[in-house]
């Protein structure tokens, strides 16, 4: 009995060796991330970003892709052409791709999958990517047309998006809880409120598994980073001073990226006094943009005059446009006859640069004689109050989808803004296909909004990746909603 | 050895070990609380991105948070905020409790069991946890904090003044100021609440540290004092992230909230034995 102890225990410490061996090549990636996806995992079906931060590029693919600069590339299409008149595309598409159920990729995927997304009862949360879509057909197996009712100048950026990628349709109804798509790597399972688990599909990547854990708390997120029970943050974000202290810590790579997300001082321009352009111009004013990113993101950020990112090449400089000026800003308040102050609140949703940047403005309007009072919200009251409702003075929140000033126009969109210049300046960027022309469109609408001072326009929010040595292959920035593992892999 | 008897109260007081050093701790930071309210080292919401997160110095002797405002300042407002919360929530507390433990006791038979039982229920819940459901029901902010701890603090004092009371209520000075016609609001204002009243501050005294703790606790998870009002449980909570690289934001709030907790337990034990006659008879005979 004692003999089968010695050698029960002898077989341990081999298995022991074993797996310390294996986990020298080690190809298991375990993130941390902050938010859950919901509903479900179907980036067709839902508009949260936790969704596409999770499937994008892993499991689901479109035909084309965003890539780690926010430049198109072909996925499931492998080139295409564009007629003379910009009103049809014909893609190739690949060949000998099939679905992780195994069933077939080919043209006919592709038209059920943009019918679906764009079609009148769709659940898609960005039809409008859709919109200028009149047709899509299948002329053989491995090439779709799609034809246009007036010319997109975005549309291969468009169907780049989470939002267009390709499902099958035997799998599309169930694809928020069991995702079937054509990506490097298939769905394995989804523990609710704890992990996503994916695993290698074919040989394209290099990692066997890749998890993907909820951690809502940054310093929990942390925490789990130095014990080594995660390898990755993708973004820290909510707790850039926690960047720091991994920056200077020699065993963790830290690397500070760029987003889509322009974090706006958003105000409701319905209603009074806010309806005044003066009063909106004095709260621009007021704003000390350089401060805010200094004290609530730990300098990371990079400030912004108005709705869109400093990386795209139409992006125009306008943060001196209405500069910190709180002279200038008593004197707009006191003409548009609140000179005696003004009393607003300003709703704070949850993340760290809503609750702190909203401290710090309150601090920073207190100077011109605006007192605002800060009401937190958790996310559901503010999708219910401020996003739907319309019920709010002023809220912080960072707008993550690229290249989005289109929002200016929407009819019934929160910010309640309604400029005939600005709804021109869209209609004609709609029917222009040309580059030059349409950042010089770009740049006349930043300049409407700016003008109108819509919002307070406060700065670019950073990506603040953070993992263990030895890990390459993440993306440093993020120029769509995305955790993209497929070149990620583990060195030395 | 000088007799206790012939010594003024006050000295006598002052020879408790608990209740000197308990006095003491709390003068300080009621001190401090009272201080803030004409004068702060900076102002308190100050917020000045040169002066962030330094080391405590001449200039700022608890050093500076994350938006460079003055520690010190904010824990002595701070300190204002959690007196402000413990007073009123416990004034809640002893108001409606004897009221409701007094009635429970004078009428008894079935106010006596509803009183009871719903002080049973209530007491099943742990205190944070009930002040989390109303808040939650309620929604954040200090007022509704104070009316959450204070609703907590109820059964507390209905069952301390009940069993007290039921006491007094066995006692033949009561029974004889029944044969005399006093009726039962009569004997309780005269009788019960006189006898009963050093009970209730020695309770008062742990229950205001106990809504102090409560206080600092609901505004660490964010639903007690809201911001820029500053709280040390709100200070805790904004330090949290930034313990590895300046953890003097997360010592000097803490040892605030630790200080007073434990100022109010030295004061209630050494008013219990200064207060309770059973306790001062033992005291003079040894």
């Amino acid at each position: 009995m004692k003999r089968m102890h010695w050698s029960l225990g002898l077989a341990a410490i081999a298995l022991l060796g074993a797996s310390s061996a294996l986990a020298q090549t080690k190809d298991t990636l375990i993130l941390g991330v902050t938010l859950e996806p919901s509903p479900g995992l179907d980036p067709t079906a839902g508009a949260a970003a936790a969704i596409d931060e999770i499937v994008y590029a892993n499991v689901f693919e479109g035909l084309t892709r965003i890539d780690e600069t926010g430049a198109v590339q072909p996925q499931l299409a492998t080139d295409w052409a564009v007629s003379e008149d910009g009103l049809e595309y014909v893609f190739n598409l690949k060949t000998g791709v099939s679905f992780h159920d195994g069933t077939a990729f080919d043209a006919d995927d592709v038209v059920f999958s943009l019918d679906r997304a764009r079609a009148e009862d769709s659940t898609n949360a960005q039809k409008q990517l859709f919109e200028a879509i009149a047709s899509v057909d299948a002329v053989d197996p491995a090439t779709v047309k799609i034809t246009l009712s007036r010319p997109e100048g975005s549309l291969l950026f468009n169907l780049g998006w989470g939002d267009a990628v390709v499902v099958a349709p035997e799998s599309a109804e169930t694809n928020g809880t069991n995702p079937i798509g054509t990506g490097p790597f298939k769905f394995e399972q989804w523990v609710p409120g704890d992990r996503v688990e994916l695993a290698r599909f074919d040989d394209r990547v290099s990692l066997e598994k890749v998890v993907f854990r909820f951690i809502p708390d940054p310093s929990a997120q942390v925490a789990a980073l130095q014990a080594g029970d995660i390898d990755a943050i993708p973004n820290i974000a909510q707790a850039p001073e926690a960047f720091q202290q991994f920056q200077a810590d020699p065993n963790y790579v830290a690397v500070a990226g760029s987003t889509e997300g322009e974090t706006i001082l958003t105000i409701n321009n319905a209603r009074p006094p806010f309806d005044d352009v003066r009063v909106r111009r004095a709260i621009a004013h007021a704003i000390d943009r350089q401060a805010i990113v200094d004290l609530a993101m730990f300098g990371f950020g990079t400030p912004i005059g108005t709705h869109f990112a400093p990386h795209h090449p139409a992006y125009v400089d306008l943060t001196g446009n209405l500069p910190h000026d709180p002279e200038a800003a008593r004197a707009l308040l006191a003409e548009a006859g609140h000179g005696n102050g003004l009393e607003l609140t300003i709703k704070l949703p949850p993340p760290t640069y809503a609750r702190r940047g909203g401290e710090i403005i309150a601090a920073q309007l207190a100077e011109v004689g605006i007192e605002a009072e800060l009401i937190p919200v958790e996310w559901a009251q503010w999708l219910e109050q401020v996003f739907r409702g319309d019920d709010f003075d002023l809220t912080i929140v960072s707008h993550t989808e690229p290249l989005d000033i289109g929002i200016y126009g929407r009819d019934g969109y929160y910010f309640n803004y309604s400029s005939d210049a600005f709804n021109a300046v869209m209609a004609e960027l709609g029917t222009t296909a040309d580059l030059q022309q349409r950042n010089e469109l770009f740049g006349q609408a930043q300049r409407i909004i700016a003008d109108d001072a819509v919002n307070g326009y406060l700065f670019q929010l950073a990506k603040l990746g953070v993992w263990r040595k030895g890990l390459e292959g993440l993306w440093a920035n993020s120029p769509i909603q995305a955790t993209d593992v497929t070149q990620a892999r583990w060195v030395e | 050895m000088t007799s206790l008897r012939a010594m003024h109260p006050v000295a006598a007081a002052l020879r408790h070990p608990s209740l000197a050093g308990g006095s003491a701790i709390m003068l300080l930071v009621l001190g401090l609380a009272l201080l803030s309210f004409v004068w702060t080292p900076y102002p308190v919401d100050a917020i000045s991105a040169a002066e962030r997160l330094q080391t405590p110095s001449a200039a700022h002797w608890l050093g500076t948070d994350q938006f460079g405002r003055d520690v010190l300042s904010r824990i002595m407002v701070g300190a204002r905020n959690s007196i402000a919360v413990g007073v009123v929530a416990v004034s809640i507390g002893l108001f409606a409790g004897v009221a409701l433990g007094t009635w429970a006791a004078a009428r008894g038979g079935w106010a006596d069991e509803l009183v009871m039982r719903t002080s049973d229920v209530v007491f099943a819940f742990p205190a944070i946890i009930s002040a989390l459901l109303i808040t939650a029901f309620l929604g954040p902010g200090a007022v509704n904090a104070i009316v959450a701890i204070g609703i907590f603090n109820i059964p507390v004092f209905a069952r301390v003044t009940r069993g007290a009371a039921q006491q007094v209520w066995g006692l033949e000075y009561t029974r004889a100021g029944m044969a005399i016609g006093k009726g039962p609001t009569r004997i309780t204002i005269d009788h019960v609440l006189p006898n009963i009243a050093p009970v209730l501050i020695v309770q008062a005294t742990i229950q205001f540290a106990v809504a102090i703790l409560a206080e600092a606790a609901l505004s660490y998870l964010g639903l007690g004092t809201q911001p820029p009002s500053p709280s040390w449980g709100r200070m805790l909570f904004d330090a949290q992230t930034l313990m590895a690289l300046h953890p003097t934001l997360a010592i000097f709030p803490g040892v605030a909230i630790a200080l007073a907790v434990l100022g109010l337990n030295l004061l209630g034990d050494g008013l219990r034995d200064v207060l309770d006659p059973r306790l001062r008879v033992w005291r003079m005979v040894t």
